[in-house]
């Protein structure tokens, strides 16, 4: 394989691209198989490797950090070179990252099973992992930004500018919440006590939503709808406007995971109002996501990576309205602690983030293996339809479930006392812990049915990389 | 709240350095077309050089950067 600046450095792309998708059955495997735990308690006799609290930190950050992460490399190799017409800088540090991510989520999947966990939540790794994790992170940030400086257009493309927010905020917000004293090679202790930890792990725990989990991936959005749609952008201004407003008021809204504690009561106010304020950038990306489409509709009828694309779009309008509605404080007093909150994470995890991931790879695929298309077209679709009813299940049995443990906490009799008892609740919960359980068991089926597509596109595929293409018509 | 004299400090100063960027960002002229970047990107011919429909598939010259 030829190694020279006048290619585009797409092995480590198609590693990135190929490991999303194993990732991604395995971190959906863990999530089916906790929630089993929650319908049938007994599953695994209390092998403590095995148990609910030990696992469910495994399912989170494989699907965040192994699936999305993947996903989040691969795409924005791919996006920052294409865009910026220029071979990915230095490929042994690309290289690195692959390796250095991939031996990161092994590392995971080994210690939290046993039990060793920092205890911060989408943090757990404990310190000699956070510290391989900087390492990697710092040389993303050097070839992604490597890139931009080598590139061969003026323009840095709104993708682009979304990817890089990612990274920089990524790496601030894992330095800073990291920040631990070690006691010994396996357990370490937060820099910060009671609740100051919290206030900074949620500060975290919120803008890795918002950064991780939402910047980034819209920075996939506007690549890769516009080249899958074939059409340009709704709005290129909208999308400019979009990024800065979001970047300048995302860091703000962490606060209001801490409702009604220790924190003062200013700060939970602050969250609130800088929570409803997101509701503006956001609902502003996914109407100019969707618009893409206007005047070629059509295309969504025959076309099942679109399909996956815009039905992202749709969810992410949907969690980023249902977002700031739970962070008002009265809905919150219902909201927190309930399977409502799972419900909505997973309304944003596998509605936007699993679907506007698995289109964008499902338009790499074929490029990384020298195909026209797919192996199977048909199965894209039968995937499709599978992950949307998957999803639709999570969410409304955790939206029922959730209102429901809310409406029973909350009750009270005349006299004062509770009218339920919590292990009411935790029964009424079971029905609809079944029907989520059917649900990522859909979807989790959704992405074998991708692996078996990829591994037949992959099969007799040529791996070489593509030139680098002179920019098209572009001026200064 | 003692956090908070790390976490407002912090994110104040990172306001001031996403300015700083986006002060940079109009004065260099990113901002200076709002409608070419968008059709740029497709543009950009993606689809694999081996495979039939693709026309400009045996320009060699196409490949070198020449700007």
């Amino acid at each position: 394989m030829s190694e020279t600046q006048s290619n585009y450095n797409y092995k480590v792309v198609r590693q990135f691209a190929v490991m999303t998708v194993i990732w991604g059955i395995v971190g959906m495997a863990m999530g089916v198989f906790i929630a089993a735990q929650l319908v049938w308690p007994d599953l695994t006799y209390g092998i403590e490797w095995l148990s609910y609290g030990r696992l469910r930190p495994l399912h989170t950050n494989a699907v965040i950090f192994a699936f999305g992460g993947c996903a989040l490399f691969a795409t924005s190799y791919w996006c920052v070179q294409r865009t910026c017409h220029a071979r990915l800088f230095c490929g042994p540090l690309a290289a690195f990252t692959f390796w250095g991510w991939q031996v990161v989520i092994l590392l995971a999947a080994i210690t939290l099973p046993m039990g060793m966990t920092s205890g911060k939540e989408y943090a757990e790794l404990e310190w000699p992992i956070d510290l391989l994790i900087t390492a990697v992170w710092v040389s993303y940030a050097v070839v992604f930004f490597g890139t931009i400086a080598k590139r061969t257009v003026s323009h840095i493309y709104v993708a682009n500018w979304f990817f890089g927010g990612f990274i920089l905020a990524v790496a601030l917000l894992h330095v800073v919440n990291s920040c631990e004293i070690p006691v010994s090679l396996f357990k370490s202790y937060s820099c910060y006590a009671g609740a100051q930890d919290a206030m900074v792990q949620w500060w975290y725990g919120h803008n890795a939503v918002g950064f991780f989990l939402t910047a980034g991936f819209l920075g996939m959005m506007y690549y890769f709808v516009p080249k899958q749609a074939g059409r340009p952008v709704y709005s290129y201004r909208l999308s400019v406007v979009h990024f800065w407003a979001l970047i300048f008021t995302y860091m703000w809204a962490g606060p209001h995971h801490l409702h009604y504690t220790a924190l003062p009561d200013w700060t939970q106010s602050v969250g609130m109002l800088f929570s409803l304020i997101l509701l503006a950038p956001s609902w502003g990306g996914m109407i100019n996501g969707i618009m893409t489409l206007q005047g070629a509709w059509h295309k969504l009828r025959d076309d099942p990576i679109l399909k996956f694309l815009i039905t992202s779009l749709s969810f992410y309008g949907m969690s980023t309205f249902e977002g700031p509605m739970m962070a008002i404080k009265t809905v919150n007093a219902l909201s927190h602690y309930t399977d409502w909150t799972v419900g909505h994470v997973h309304s944003g995890a596998l509605g936007w983030v699993a679907m506007v991931s698995i289109g964008s790879i499902y338009y790499l695929l074929p490029r990384l293996f020298g195909k026209p298309e797919m192996h199977s077209v048909k199965l894209i679709t039968v995937h499709f339809w599978v992950a949307t009813i998957g999803v639709v299940l999570y969410i409304a049995s955790m939206w029922i479930a959730g209102v429901m443990q809310g409406l029973m906490w909350r009750a009270v009799n005349p006299d004062g006392t509770l009218t339920y008892s919590f292990v009411e609740a935790v029964k009424g919960s079971y029905p609809f812990w079944t029907i989520r359980f059917v649900g990522g068991l859909l979807f989790l089926s959704g992405m074998l049915i991708m692996a078996y597509n990829m591994f037949k596109t992959m099969a007799g595929g040529k791996t070489e990389d593509a030139p680098v293409l002179a920019p098209a018509g572009h001026h200064a | 709240m003692e956090s908070l004299y790390l976490l407002i400090p912090l994110s104040v100063v990172l306001v001031f350095l996403i300015g700083v960027a986006f002060w940079w960002s109009v004065r260099s002229g990113q901002f200076d077309d709002m409608e070419g970047p968008a059709y740029r990107i497709l543009m950009d011919d993606d689809r694999p050089r081996n495979e039939p429909a693709a026309p400009q598939q045996k320009t060699p010259s196409a490949a070198t950067v020449d700007d």
